[in-house]
């Protein structure tokens, strides 16, 4: 714990300077910094809070002591925003993207932003997780609903996404304006999963019906739909990523994986093209997907397993989101302005929290 | 001898697959060349189909809302691209005045934009890439007009179909060039067998043999073989005539060296002075004709070696007449007899051996200056379309018996008597024999006539 603070009074005088020179005024969250000083640095920009994925870093510069890791903590539109300018200007000081926003990831290597590795290690992933063997999916995460122990009855918590639509329906208002779920302009995250629930079923047009209707809550930000259910803000939370409802670390919260199909996120790791440190890119991303590196992301939560000791678990029927150029479609323009506007029917008031 | 032949068609063997090699290696050039034009172009037209049907999907999608072009992206065009999955993808839809409505900002040739539609090769972030347009066109109250639809990807999933058909192929023929190779090494081997087979025989006659070798061979080596029969006819020829001498040699001289050494012995011990000197005369007179029978013998071997060796020339006949005539050899065999040249005006022409004509001639002429009588004519004419040089005497001839047996190589009552007619008349029975003529003997009114006739050649230069 020590050493995490530690990490954390670099990490804002790190971020004091920084500000300064970035010019385009957006700046980490936050920044952490790895391994010797006097190391070659790989600077690594990542979506995940520097406390998520701390001890992975940790247990990568043990094992390779030549060298340090510098952890730039970004939202993810200013992660997308950064890397692509970066790869159109045809520099970048960045040595490695780790995202959950794999669609803007995709774009990216759409664009010819990446540069390839091929390890072992790289080739035991499943097809759906790795693209042009320049975008790989490291974790497994469950978009699961989320519920309140104390105040949602046994017999109402929702196992599918069908029993959620039977309790927005319900006559009795009860769980009318109690319900949350991302806003999709807001946040990336939300937004692909609600991208690409509406391409797996038509139950989507239905949810967003019932969401309408019962004057469901659309919000920004994991954490705070995490805690409002905790907190019996919001009885039930759809969509939520799983990840997160494990580590926040929230009393009275039991998930669900949806039986009728439960979307499973990986996160990206990308090395960009112009990447100063590549060879030191490529161990971290080995290491990463090693025996040992998947060991301390599951330790941290991001590696889900299917059918494991989860409350309320059903026999589940999980599909990935493939890291593929259909995911591209999400990211079109047209696209999304036309997703978003059928959205704002649903959510007029905009956003809620 | 078995040293020298056997490499010989080992040479022969290895130039003829060498050149089945080259053959084959152009071949296999030639083949892989054509199968990667075929397989480019294969994996051109697959992968433009499928640019083709993922931009007409997307084209599909585009409507026409409040007034404006709207492009519903579907997913199913990027899925159909992904069966490429390695390969990135751009697309872009304009509007009428070239506007970007959606997607990525790829230039369009000129000439794409104009006819609308078209597929070009350009690039797309640093890579290359393969590229379609297709046009929507819009006739609608609140818009007109038509949208282009670009549809592009990189190149790998192309060049890895076209590399793998390419390597298909190469595999097939490289297959189908080694079951060549090997067929034609098995044909090799069965053509070039009677070659060997012929070496073998050679390589184990005996040195003795010289009887003609099997001539079942194919008409390439038939012409060898046929050379080298005829080779070694006329070796056996002539190893039989130098036997045929030897033995008529052994023969001839025997009895007339026996009767010399019996009359010197005879003289040596004659007290008589003068039947010593008659004794001595006739030792003489015996050691004449056995060196004119010697000559004989040795000129009868030197034609028939020449008419088997030497180079037929065009000849005129009546030279050989006149030189026989005017080498006067008849002034000191017979003095006194008168010998007279005959011959025609025009060239009597025939191909033959100078030295073995003349030979025959003289032998001729001896033969009647010897046993003939009165005048001797020598003559060289044209008879019934065939050349002949021919001697005649006044004399009757030989009896009816002699002349049955005359002209055979070996008369022993001739030799034996020291006489040598019937030499004679063989050395010019083989002249003729070799040069395709006959011997004609004639007894007729007016005497006795040895003609040798030989067919007539065409006039050459």
């Amino acid at each position: 714990m020590r050493l995490i603070l530690h990490l954390m009074l670099i990490a804002l005088l790190w971020t004091g300077s920084a500000a300064a020179q970035s010019s385009q005024g957006a700046t980490p969250e936050a920044v952490a910094q790895f391994g010797p000083t006097d190391a070659p640095t790989l600077l690594l920009r990542s979506t995940t809070d520097i406390a998520v994925l701390a001890p992975a870093i940790e247990a990568f510069v043990a094992v390779h002591p030549g060298v340090a890791v510098t952890y730039e903590q970004w939202g993810s539109n200013a992660l997308y925003d950064r890397a692509r300018a970066e790869c159109m200007a045809g520099g970048g000081v960045t040595d490695a993207l780790f995202s959950s926003a794999v669609d803007q990831l995709v774009e990216l290597v759409n664009l010819g932003c990446a540069q390839p590795h091929r390890s072992a290690a790289t080739a035991t992933l499943p097809a759906a997780r790795r693209w042009r063997d320049e975008l790989w999916g490291l974790t497994r995460e469950p978009a699961v609903i989320i519920y309140n122990t104390r105040l949602v009855p046994p017999e109402d918590v929702p196992t599918s996404r069908f029993d959620l639509l039977d309790l927005l329906r319900r006559a009795d208002q009860r769980y009318a304006g109690r319900v949350a779920t991302y806003d999709v302009e807001a946040s990336g995250l939300g937004y692909l999963f609600a991208f690409v629930d509406s391409l797996e079923a038509t139950t989507f047009g239905a949810l967003l019906e019932g969401f309408g209707r019962s004057g469901a809550i659309a919000t920004c930000c994991s954490a705070e739909i995490i805690q409002g259910v905790s907190q019996g803000r919001y009885l039930v939370a759809y969509n939520v990523l799983g990840s997160y409802a494990d580590s926040a670390a929230a009393p009275d919260v039991a998930r669900i994986w949806p039986s009728d199909y439960t979307l499973v996120l990986s996160r990206g790791y990308m090395i960009p093209r112009a990447a100063a440190h590549p060879v030191a890119a490529a161990a971290l991303l080995d290491f990463l997907l090693s025996t040992q590196g998947q060991a301390i992301l599951a330790a941290s939560g991001l590696v889900a397993q299917d059918g494991a000791a989860q409350v309320g678990t059903h026999d589940t029927n999980t599909r990935p989101i493939r890291i593929a150029p259909a995911l591209l479609v999400a990211r079109d323009a047209q696209k999304r302005a036309q997703f978003i506007r059928r959205w704002r029917e649903t959510f007029p008031n905009g956003e809620g929290g | 001898m078995a040293e020298a032949v056997a490499p010989m068609p080992r040479s022969l063997r290895l130039r003829v697959v060498m050149g089945v090699l080259s053959l084959l290696s152009v071949g296999g050039i030639v083949v892989a060349l054509a199968s990667f034009a075929y397989g480019r172009q294969a994996a051109r037209e697959a992968y433009d189909r499928l640019l083709v049907g993922a931009a007409n999907d997307i084209a599909e999608a585009i409507a026409v809302i409040d007034g404006a072009p709207v492009v519903d992206l579907p997913v199913s065009a990027f899925d159909l691209l992904a069966l490429a999955p390695d390969d990135r993808i751009s697309y872009s839809v304009r509007g009428p005045g070239g506007a970007l409505l959606t997607g990525y900002d790829q230039p369009i040739p000129g000439s794409i934009s104009a006819a609308g539609q078209g597929f070009f090769d350009s690039t797309f972030g640093g890579e290359r890439a393969r590229f379609v347009t297709v046009p929507r066109r819009f006739a609608e109250r609140d818009f007109s007009g038509t949208l282009l639809v670009t549809v592009g990807q990189t190149l790998n999933a192309r060049n890895a179909m076209a590399l793998g058909l390419t390597r298909d192929a190469l595999v097939v023929a490289g297959l189908a060039g080694l079951a060549l190779l090997g067929f034609a090494l098995w044909v090799i081997d069965r053509a070039m067998r009677p070659l060997s087979e012929i070496a073998r025989d050679l390589a184990s006659r005996d040195p003795h043999d010289l009887t003609p070798m099997d001539t079942a061979v194919p008409a390439e080596m038939a012409v060898m073989v046929g050379a080298m029969n005829g080779f070694m006819r006329r070796l056996e020829r002539q190893i039989t005539s130098m036997r045929n001498l030897i033995s008529d040699t052994a023969h001839q001289l025997r009895t007339p060296v026996a009767a010399l050494r019996v009359q010197a012995e005879l003289a040596a011990e004659e007290p008589d002075p003068a039947k010593a000197r008659q004794m001595l005369d006739r030792i003489a007179g015996r050691s004449r004709s056995l060196g004119d029978l010697l000559d004989q013998m040795l000129s009868r071997a030197l034609v028939i070696h020449r008419t088997d060796s030497a180079r037929r020339a065009a000849l005129d006949l009546r030279d050989i007449a006149l030189e026989v005539i005017e080498m006067r050899d008849h002034e000191l065999v017979a003095p006194g007899r008168e010998v007279v040249l005959e011959i025609c005006d025009a060239p009597v022409m025939v191909l033959a051996d100078e030295l073995s004509l003349s030979e025959a001639a003289k032998n001729l002429l001896g033969n009647a200056l010897r046993h003939g009588a009165g005048r001797v004519r020598v003559g060289a004419g044209i008879e019934a379309g065939q050349a002949v040089l021919w001697v005649a005497d006044a004399g009757p001839g030989p009896d009816p018996a002699t002349l049955a047996r005359i002209g055979q190589r070996f008369e022993r009552n001739a030799a034996s008597r020291g006489q040598s007619a019937g030499l004679g008349l063989s050395i010019a029975r083989a002249v003729a024999d070799a040069f395709g003529g006959q011997l004609v003997l004639e007894p007729g009114a007016d005497g006795f006539r040895v003609a040798l006739t030989l067919p007539l050649a065409e006039e050459v230069a």
